[in-house]
């Protein structure tokens, strides 16, 4: 019985440090999670729009490689992954003929029974989560579940759709203030990040502002897709805004990894273009110096409370880090 | 020798079309015992029922099998046509081969062939029927309403009219439901207290009707014209006999905050309260989950202050055991609360409202007096936002229908909005308007031309609160989908209407079917609206479906018409397809051994023992008897009876066999 571990592209690259952060918990945690052997490239935003059988073959012969290995259950931190195999597994187990079809195009008998988990699942299966904190996660967080973690209901069928609650839960046991906000299922502006980056600043812009006029100290992701949005579009989002946005965008798995006393430096918090300033695992700076967690910004506030005015918001230009 | 005829129905093209008829027809005639075998267009038809009449009297028939449609269709017709020839009735079977064959399978042999197994084991069947005689049972001509809304108000004034007893028990501490809370009532404006109290007067001075407030129906057994119902009374904590309903202790009582339910929990109510001002019967009750006394003890402030001492704090729950010949259901439906709608805030914002309270909020008797306040702060809303398909419509909720009063309601309330603050600015977000009914569409468009209500053809995504305001967002559908926001000052959900929280419950009690949605199902969605599959029972108002009053009225006067005709008769006439205790000759005088395994299985109640006594009296042996008028015929007794001294008449041991073997042989007549 054993839960297989589904990359993807993004953290693979852009998004490594989503990997590092996972791995580095889940091996604090104790929990073994082996890579599915030969993975390939769900399609991601673009063969759904392109070919319907190619869209379903390559998740599906993700998920035949899976079982064949012997992996009941697949966690697939990336949201976007997590959709297109959520959405495969759903259609071949209710259409027989499509998945004798599919299966004979991926040369492999596709037959669902490895069950597909997104990381605030995994996450909320692990019991006593609480019991693995060292250092409680003391901040005033916005979740941000993007739209494809809780979306389309009837396929996903996890949390509230319009509403959810589950990543809130899981920072509230490590410790953290998750924020009452109205942007949580907004869209970020999500694959148009390269052709339209008007649009992402504009979207993006719109979920940062609703989480800093609320006072939230970091906003808390579960996709490679809306962290790129949101951190490393930030000046694009800036320019739009005409604005500074200081806060940083956290992947859940860092935010746990940081509770659970993990040093930054394994979270890949480094790699961020918005700095993370949560060193609580870092001899530098006490955690109580850093977090005005107290300060209400005033409507329309000009920075975030959760940064120190005199911080220079940006590491340097995206083109840096390349995806 | 069995002289069976087989007629086989081409239902139009419904069996024709998959079956050929005339190989059925044909095998048939090779069945042995089968002499006579025809087909024909519409079996049910008059000619074709004729064609049944004649060949039994020409051909001397012994038994018949119409294979046609399902026996709930039609076998009562065929069965009448063979009465009407002579034939006892229940030597006519119905060979169902378009629900369990033509309907199902594509056009082939095979489904040929099955339909020939079908009409087999029924001719093998009803060689074995026997001649039986319909029962007949007395009627109490005394109806049962539950639920004293609209609905069941007007079904009791109807049948209490027709001169007939009414029982009507109401759950809450008055009559009046849901429509006693409404303000003013679409398309007319009308005041709902003002139409509606006079008749809940008349349901309380009416000689023929016994109302029980605060009551629920415990259980009810037997059948139609023959039921048995256990009324709980809930204990009011009062003598109702000497309460005058003078109201000293409601004003008295120093327990006042509680959220009153008649105004949709924006009022305060104190702990002996009476729902509202009109209530009938207007005496208080004690809600003993709040009241100081039951709570802490002390207090017992009301019963010192009671001039005729009227309270009775160690009262108990009383159950009345009623015989009754009808039951009308008109216990209404309730709207989604709660935690519903999360992504609109309702339950978070005191300002996002639903449609129940902006009635209270719009009422003269409301807890504003009708004044529009808003309930965060009582500021006069600038801007109003209503929502129409709050939930309706909606798969994702898991509410696939209209909830069909939405839309009027909606339209009502942005108009009485307006009525009240001239300067007001109220929107409305829609999907599509439904307003089919008469004066309705004119009254929608009144509230958009004359009352200058803003409709808005879009959904609304979010709610949320920003800088003191309710930020409404949407998409405009006919402006190309262009997202908007709107600022608002109260928002009013039109949520979804649904069937009340203990509607399963009360249907398992009386044994009657629901929908997925817990609304009960009437027997035809077109021919019997009014009835249950339950005989007896009927259904009047929203526990149904979603209605507006209009319906409900209707319905209500439907069912009372009903039970009005029901009781017109003097004996009922029951099919006496029964279970029966084997009975012989002497010495043996029956199979059965009288360990009655039977009596505690059956869940009718309907197994008695029976004495057999010699000419001396001595007794002989206890065996088990079934009495016809409570036995339902359901058949448990027959599976467990060990030495299989039980039998359901129609449906025998040797029937059921003779069918099983006949599917087993097939003889050479085949195909
Ligand atoms: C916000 C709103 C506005 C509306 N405005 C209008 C309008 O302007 N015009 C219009 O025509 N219609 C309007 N309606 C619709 C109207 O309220 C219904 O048509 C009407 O109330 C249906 O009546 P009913 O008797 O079937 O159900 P209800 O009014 O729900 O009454 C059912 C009664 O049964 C009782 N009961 C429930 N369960 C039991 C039980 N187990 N045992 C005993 N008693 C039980 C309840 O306590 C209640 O008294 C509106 C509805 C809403 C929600
Ligand atoms: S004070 Fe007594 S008589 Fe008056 S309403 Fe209350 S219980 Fe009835
Ligand atoms: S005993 Fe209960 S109902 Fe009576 S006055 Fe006191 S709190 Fe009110
Ligand atoms: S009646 Fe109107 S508002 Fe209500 S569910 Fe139907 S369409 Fe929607």
């Amino acid at each position: 019985m054993k839960t297989g571990f589904y990359p993807g592209c993004s953290m693979k690259g852009s998004a490594r440090e989503y990997s590092e952060s996972l791995l580095a918990v889940s091996q604090a945690l104790g929990r073994e999670l082996p890579e599915i052997p030969d993975w390939n490239c769900c399609g991601a935003t673009a063969a759904h729009n392109l070919d319907r059988d190619l869209a379903l073959a390559l998740p599906a012969r993700i998920l035949a490689a899976a079982e064949k290995d012997g992996m009941y259950e697949v966690l697939v931190p990336c949201a976007a992954c997590y959709s297109r195999l959520s959405v495969t597994r759903h259609e071949l187990l209710g259409d027989e003929d499509l998945r004798r079809k599919i299966s004979g195009l991926i040369e492999a008998d596709y037959r669902g029974t490895a069950r597909v988990l997104n990381i605030v699942e995994w996450l909320g299966g692990i019991p006593d989560l609480e019991s693995k904190v060292r250092k409680p996660f003391a901040h005033k967080v916005a979740c941000y579940y993007g739209c494809l973690l809780v979306r389309p209901a009837g396929i996903v069928n996890f949390d509230r759709p319009e509403e959810p609650r589950s990543m809130d839960l899981l920072m509230k046991k490590i410790g953290a203030d998750p924020l009452d906000w109205a942007f949580k299922t907004e869209c970020c502006g999500a694959g148009f990040s390269v052709s339209r980056t008007d649009l992402v600043a504009r979207l993006s812009g719109l979920i940062l502002d609703d989480a800093v006029q609320r006072g939230a100290e970091a906003v808390i992701v579960a996709c490679p897709m809306c962290h790129l949005n949101l951190d490393m579009r930030r000046p694009n989002i800036e320019k739009l805004a005409g604005k500074k946005y200081n806060i940083p965008v956290i992947y859940i798995t860092q935010a746990l990894g940081l509770a659970m006393g993990i040093e930054p430096k394994k979270l890949g918090l480094q790699r961020h273009k918005v700095k993370v300033k949560f060193t609580q695992g870092l001899a530098k700076p006490p955690a109580a110096s850093i977090t005005p967690a107290s300060a209400k910004p005033t409507a329309g506030a000009k920075s975030a409370s959760g940064d120190s005015p005199a911080e220079a918001p940006f590491a340097g230009p995206s083109a840096k880090r390349g995806a | 020798m069995a002289r069976i005829g087989v007629f086989i129905c081409h239902c139009g093209e419904n069996i024709s079309a998959t079956v050929d008829v005339k190989k059925v027809a044909a095998a048939a005639s090779r069945i042995p015992g089968v002499a006579h075998s025809v087909e024909y267009k519409y079996m049910c038809s008059d000619p074709g029922q004729q064609m049944i009449k004649n060949a039994v009297r020409e051909k001397n028939l012994t038994g018949v099998v119409v294979a046609a449609c399902s026996p709930r269709m039609h076998e009562p017709t065929f069965r009448r046509a063979c009465a009407e020839a002579g034939l006892n009735p229940f030597l006519c079977e119905m060979a169902n081969i378009r629900e369990h064959c033509s309907w199902v399978h594509e056009k082939s042999d095979a489904t040929t062939n099955k339909a020939i197994d079908i009409v087999r084991t029924l001719v093998a069947k009803v060689k074995k029927n026997k001649a039986l005689l319909p029962i007949k049972v007395p009627v109490t001509k005394t109806a049962l309403v539950l639920g004293g809304g609209i609905a069941g108000i007007q079904a009791s004034l109807d049948i209490a009219n027709a001169g007939h007893k009414v029982i009507l028990v109401e759950k809450q501490p008055s009559i009046g439901g849901h429509m006693s809370q409404l303000s003013e009532t679409f398309p007319t404006l009308d005041c709902s207290q003002c139409i509606l109290t006079p008749r809940m007067v008349e349901v309380a001075q009416h000689p023929n009707i016994t109302l029980h407030s605060y009551s629920e129906l415990e259980s009810l057994d037997g059948f139609i014209g023959n039921f048995k119902a256990r009324i709980r009374k809930k204990a009011r904590s009062l003598d109702e006999k000497l309460c005058t309903g003078c109201g000293l202790c409601t004003q008295k009582c120093p327990t006042r905050k509680i959220a009153s339910e008649f105004d949709a929990g924006l009022g305060l109510r104190p702990a002996i309260y009476v729902p509202f001002p009109q209530a009938v019967p207007n005496k208080p009750v004690i809600d003993r989950e709040h009241c100081t006394y039951y709570l802490k003890g002390k207090c017992r402030l009301c019963e010192k202050i009671c001039p005729t001492q009227a309270i009775r704090f160690d009262q108990e729950d009383e159950i009345l055991e009623v015989e009754v010949g009808a039951v009308v259901l008109a216990t209404g439906f309730d709207i989604k609360h709660g935690d519903f709608f999360p992504e609109y805030g309702y339950g978070k914002y005191k300002d996002v409202i639903d449609g129940l309270q902006f009635e209270r909020l719009a009422s003269a008797s409301g807890p504003t007096l009708g004044e529009m306040r808003r309930p965060s702060d009582g500021r006069v809303p600038e801007t109003v936002v209503f929502v129409a398909c709050a939930g309706s419509r909606d798969p994702a909720k898991g509410i696939e229908y209209c909830s069909k009063i939405c839309c009027m309601y909606t339209a009502k309330h942005a108009m009485l909005y307006k009525h009240k603050v001239h300067h007001g600015r109220p929107y409305v977000f829609y999907m599509d308007i439904r307003a089919g009914g008469k004066m309705y569409e004119e009254f929608v468009r009144r509230a958009q031309e004359v009352d200058g209500v803003q409709y808005i053809r879009g959904r609304v995504s979010r709610i949320y609160e920003r800088g003191g305001k309710l930020v409404v967002k949407g998409a405009d559908t006919l402006l190309g989908a262009r997202p908007m926001e709107i600022e608002a000052d109260l928002v009013v959900l039109a949520t979804a209407g649904v069937a009340n929280a203990g509607a399963e419950e009360l249907a398992q009690k009386v044994h009657v079917s629901y929908d997925p949605y817990y609304f009960y199902s009437e027997a035809h969605p077109k021919l019997r609206p009014v009835e249950t599959n339950t005989a007896g029972i009927f259904l009047a108002g929203a526990c149904q479906a979603p209605k507006d009053i209009p319906e409900s009225v209707a319905q209500a006067s439907g069912a009372a018409a009903k039970v009005a005709g029901l009781f017109s008769q003097s004996e009922l006439v029951r099919e006496p397809l029964i279970a029966v205790v084997d009975r012989q000759a002497p010495p043996l005088y029956s199979t059965c051994v009288g360990c009655f395994l039977c009596q505690a299985a059956c869940p009718y109640q309907a197994i008695e023992k029976e004495e057999i006594r010699g000419r001396d009296g001595r007794l002989i042996k206890t065996v088990a008897k079934v009495n016809p008028g409570l036995c339902q015929g359901c058949g448990t007794c027959v599976a467990l009876c060990r030495s299989k001294s039980i039998d359901i008449q129609g449906f025998s041991h040797e029937q059921v066999y003779a069918e099983v073997l006949a599917l087993l042989n097939r003889g050479e007549s085949d195909v």
